[in-house]
């Protein structure tokens, strides 16, 4: 379930008279924090050697071990593009929507 | 072990209300990395009380329980009791780790006390720090583990007084495992967690987070800005098991002269919060003196190593 169907789930709850206060865990749970982006990630699949450098030192989980960005979800912290080693993550300015 | 060996699993899960760059949510990742699905988490108020975003969904995938900041150490002591006896009834086929993660202030200043506490009672739990030297959640406000010369919003001109070292308190309670970590270094941090899952009593396990907005700096420096302090010498990175210390990765390499240690003004000058030691003129005074502090600590280390060698090649004592 995501986090917006949870979020209605606990306005009908509310409806009835009965909430569960505990919270469940959910991929998004602060929204679709893609949109906080400046700067975008992009990887050269040229350049990759596979190090796993930036799947370790991302954040946010965002590169998976596979090593392909989620950009829904990817804050554009710039980590992964300052910590590869071979210059293979650049940071793109996003365009207007 | 290598990078590619740590499992796939994640368990912070993604779109979490953490700020871009945040330490805290890099440190959780390769601890739940480390400990696994079966884990129980005592979070103390903290950034971490707030990423996991608000009710009625969390980005943590595990038990938690948000705690007061004073009851670190008590609430962990209950939890940890409960488990042995439900064990002894055999509810479980195999034990949960109870894992407390509380920030500086919750260990430094308020929660010492309940953590002295579980400690001495030796308590089967593990306690990680994450150390971003300041109140950073409530606005940066001033801690027990702020550095000297530091800016915060109670020390506008720089803190007058050195840190405390809460670590070495640790050590001295002779709890069976204290280690120090750094993100720069993660197969470091996360051979240390494993090796604090595998020993049972009180381990504390303490990692330094620098805070993008609270240090300020770009919040791409995370890594980079953890990685100069240890190669500076001002961050020591060792692990301490039943009263024997022995430095790992980047601090060994230091100690043993294998690299020459950084200077500490280039740490200072990537972070904002030390901007008065160099604008409008440099502060030779202070930063005099923090280098001086560092120098003198890693050169008794490099001693202290030498001269156990020493000790070591006339065999009066028996090799570890």
């Amino acid at each position: 379930m995501s986090a917006k169907d949870k979020r209605k789930n606990v306005k009908a709850e509310a409806e009835i008279g009965f909430v569960t206060t505990i919270s469940f865990p959910s991929v998004g749970s602060a929204g679709q924090t893609g949109s906080w982006r400046i700067f975008k990630p992009v990887k050269n699949e040229e350049r990759c050697n596979e190090c796993l450098l930036c799947w370790i030192y991302c954040p946010e989980a965002c590169i998976t071990k596979k090593l392909s960005i989620n950009y829904d979800y990817c804050k554009g912290c710039g980590i992964c593009a300052v910590e590869c080693p071979r210059n293979a993550i650049q940071m793109v300015k996003e365009e207007k929507q | 072990m290598r990078l590619k060996d740590l499992p796939e699993e994640e368990l912070f899960l993604q779109g979490s209300a953490a700020c871009q760059g945040c330490p805290g949510s890099m440190a959780l990742r390769v601890a739940f990395k480390a400990l696994g699905r079966n884990t129980l988490l005592v979070v103390i108020a903290s950034c971490i009380s707030v990423l996991q975003s608000p009710f009625p969904v969390s980005a943590l995938d595990l038990p938690v329980l948000n705690m007061a900041f004073a009851s670190g150490g008590a609430v962990a002591s209950g939890i940890s009791a409960a488990v042995r006896r439900l064990k002894k009834r055999g509810v479980f086929t195999e034990e949960p780790t109870v894992l407390v993660w509380a920030g500086d202030g919750g260990t430094y200043d308020i929660g010492i006390q309940a953590l002295s506490g579980a400690a001495e009672r030796n308590t089967n739990f593990i306690y990680v720090c994450y150390n971003n030297e300041a109140y950073s959640n409530t606005g940066t406000q001033r801690s027990g583990a702020t550095p000297y010369a530091a800016w915060t919003t109670n020390t506008v001109s720089g803190k007058q007084e050195w840190r405390k070292d809460v670590a070495q308190i640790m050590v001295a309670h002779n709890v069976p495992y204290v280690a120090t970590a750094s993100l720069a270094y993660p197969m470091d941090f996360y051979q240390k967690m494993q090796k604090a899952k595998s020993i049972p009593g009180t381990k504390y396990i303490e990692i330094l987070a620098p805070c993008p907005p609270a240090w300020k700096f770009p919040s791409e420096a995370t890594v980079q800005v953890s990685r100069l302090a240890v190669q500076s010498g001002l961050w020591l990175l060792y692990e301490c098991e039943n009263g024997h210390t022995h430095y790992t990765s980047g601090t060994a390499r230091l100690i043993e002269g294998r690299s020459s240690a950084k200077p500490v003004e280039e740490y200072l000058r990537m972070q904002g919060r030390f901007r008065h030691l160099f604008s409008p003129e440099k502060d030779e005074k202070r930063v005099g003196e923090i280098q001086e502090r560092i120098s003198g600590i890693v050169e008794s280390l490099k001693f202290t190593a030498k001269m156990r060698e020493h000790i070591m090649d006339l065999e009066i004592m028996p090799r570890p």
